[in-house]
């Protein structure tokens, strides 16, 4: 733990308990007025950050292209005559299946990748360790540009631009440091008994990993899965650059083919936008509280 | 604090006898390890290829002067060989130093540095606020939770977009503002408002993190230390900043820390609200952008030096982050 520094004695004379007689009030407990200012604070913060997703999806059912400039007009006219366009008569499907194969692809091998790495890095201290906690560091502050037309480059060299091998190979190179930063997390807090039982009933170093490790790691792995998922999920920079059949589009480069296309029919916009947005935020929901475990796991722990 | 100890062996790293030679070192080495060595390969594979050749690559590119008009392309079944050529460090000198190097890169940088210090101290400051609200005894509070982290489960291109709606002319910020009699500013033209949007976006999207982050950093505060702060007679004031403050010392270097090389390289928010128009809102990751795929012809050398600065930037800032850590006896937590 981290030691904490608390002040030995605190002026007890100015802040000492009031002589009144007041109503005995528990530890944890708040006064009326400090819980009403509580209730207000936090319902203005869930006001503002439900608004800006409520106000899209409620767009989303004006059935013209310039309702969202007369929001009101469209309380009388609402229909999901947007949602059966979009899903009808547009390339969504195929959009939808890119971002899939793409994501699920990053997902599996970043996972897999990440895995042995954050294992590797948490059990054993092996020479260049500190250099190779630094590079994973580093990777993380690249900035798109510096590294987006050397790579531009060689996937045209290896034949992968337009491919979704390229796309998945270089949303490894973001998700897996990260991923690999979390499951060290992860499986420090794993018993290392657990390996050395495994070492002495005579597994090998990867049978212990493969057999003991992964199975007991795998709320670790959800949330590493989960991670890798959306980083390729909303990715733009490089989806935009790097894709450039619109059979192939992902969902976040789809969407802004709407503005040329279809000249800037934001109904239709706002419709694919809620309809991308549904099953990851559900998806989220589900695991979102491992995820902050995972993400703090580090930092708690001090 | 983390010991760097050999778990297998117990021995500290450093406790070691007299240094055998070279070859000798490499081969006990090499016995002893392979397997972690065999386990960071893929990593190491992956890395090496598609991000440390391509720096060395674009690191080559920033000393000469390519850009799409002198690279090698095909054009249909024409296949035209690159004709850039090496000019040194004029790239950089232009940049930093050229004639119109305010207009392209100072005032971007400045820019960038108000951007980042100005957002993560926002997420900062409104995720401990906010962590702090939650982490009482309150009814809904797993509902308000819920809610509170919306904006970090949607992707970000579509709450962006959504924000593009209500930022536009006659969106409904303006027409609310115009309704109380406020002016309505230009909130996607205006260079002020621009700049105000985007921060004000982006601290929407990132407060989540910071706030649940710190939730959990909150949480795992031991309660017997207010508890004795309490006995002692401490204000509230002073049991928050005496026990909570150095209890969220390390999730905080952590997060914030993160958050400065998140936001400095924050690509997404400023790249779908304004696209490449709104030349002087953008930050020196979506300006790099624009100079290499967003004009006329692609300047890929510029990009990437540009790129190379960014990097260094963050690397000192970032050295010099840890060694104030450490002076403080703190480690960084990831």
């Amino acid at each position: 733990m981290t030691t904490t520094t608390v002040e030995p004695s605190a002026p007890v004379g100015e802040n000492g308990p009031t002589p009144v007689p007041r109503k005995v009030r528990r530890r944890g407990e708040n006064s009326l007025a400090g819980n009403l200012a509580s209730h207000g604070i936090l319902i203005a913060g869930s006001v503002i950050a439900l608004f800006p997703v409520a106000w899209l999806v409620f767009l989303s059912l004006g059935p013209d292209k310039d309702d969202y400039l007369h929001p009101a007009g469209i309380w009388h006219k609402m229909s999901f005559s947007n949602y059966s366009f979009v899903l009808q008569h547009t390339n969504f499907f195929e959009w939808l299946k890119s971002s899939l194969i793409v994501s699920l692809g990053t997902t599996v091998i970043g996972v897999f990748v990440a895995a042995t790495t954050g294992y590797a890095v948490s059990r054993m201290r092996f020479p260049g360790y500190r250099k190779f906690m630094w590079i994973l560091l580093v990777t993380q502050m690249f900035p798109v540009s510096v590294l987006m037309v050397p790579m531009y480059q060689i996937m045209a060299d290896l034949q992968l631009i337009d491919s979704y091998l390229g796309l998945i190979l270089v949303y490894c190179t973001t998700a897996v440091p990260y991923c690999a930063w979390l499951l060290k997390g992860y499986f420090d807090t794993i018993p290392f008994e657990i390996d050395e039982a495994g070492r002495v009933d005579g597994l090998s170093p990867f049978g212990t990993f493969a057999r003991l490790i992964l199975p007991l790691a795998k709320p670790g792995l959800a949330v590493a899965a989960f991670y890798s998922f959306i980083t390729a999920f909303g990715e733009v920079a490089f989806a935009t650059t790097f894709m450039l059949d619109d059979q192939k589009y992902t969902l976040a480069v789809g969407l802004q083919s709407f503005v040329s296309e279809h000249d800037a029919q934001r109904n239709l916009m706002a419709a694919t936008a809620v309809l991308i947005a549904i099953p990851v935020s559900a998806f989220f929901y589900l695991v979102q509280k491992n995820l902050v475990t995972g993400l703090t796991a580090g930092g708690t722990k001090g | 604090m983390t010991v760097a100890i050999d778990r297998a062996t117990g021995t500290r790293r450093g406790e070691r006898g007299p240094r055998p030679g070279l070859g000798q070192r490499l081969k006990h080495n090499y016995q002893k390890y392979w397997y972690a060595y065999a386990m960071i390969a893929p990593v190491a594979i992956v890395l090496g290829v598609l991000v440390l050749y391509p720096l060395v690559y674009g690191l080559y590119l920033t000393l000469t002067d390519a850009n799409s008009l002198n690279t090698a392309r095909t054009i249909g079944v024409n296949h035209i060989d690159a004709t850039y050529k090496f000019i040194g460090l004029d790239n950089y000198k232009d940049i930093l130093f050229g004639p119109t190097s305010y207009d392209r890169f100072w005032s971007h940088f400045i820019w960038t540095i108000v951007w980042t210090a100005l957002c993560v101290a926002l997420h900062y400051t409104i995720g401990l606020g906010l962590a702090l609200l939650l982490n009482q005894k309150l009814r809904g509070r797993t509902f308000y939770r819920l809610v509170l982290i919306l904006p970090w489960a949607v992707p970000t291109f579509v709450t962006v977009f959504g924000w593009r709606f209500m930022l536009a002319d006659s969106g409904i910020i303006n027409s609310a503002l115009h309704a109380l009699h406020l002016p309505a500013p230009d909130w996607l033209e205006d260079t002020f408002w621009q700049r105000f949007a985007a921060i004000m976006v982006n601290t929407w999207c990132g407060v989540p993190f910071m706030m649940v982050s710190l939730l959990g950093g909150l949480q795992s505060i031991d309660a017997s230390l207010y508890e004795a702060a309490e006995m002692d007679g401490a204000s509230p004031w002073q049991r928050f900043r005496y026990v909570t403050l150095p209890g969220l010392r390390s999730v905080s270097s952590t997060v914030v820390l993160l958050g400065i090389i998140w936001t400095f390289n924050q690509f997404a928010v400023i790249f779908l609200l304004f696209g490449n128009t709104a030349p002087d809102a953008q930050i020196l990751v979506t300006w790099a952008y624009y100079l290499g795929f967003g004009q006329q012809p692609r300047d890929f050398a510029g990009s990437a030096a540009y790129g190379i600065l960014l990097l260094a930037i963050l690397i000192v800032f970032t050295s010099f982050y840890r060694r104030w850590l450490n002076r403080n006896e703190q480690q960084l937590a990831i």
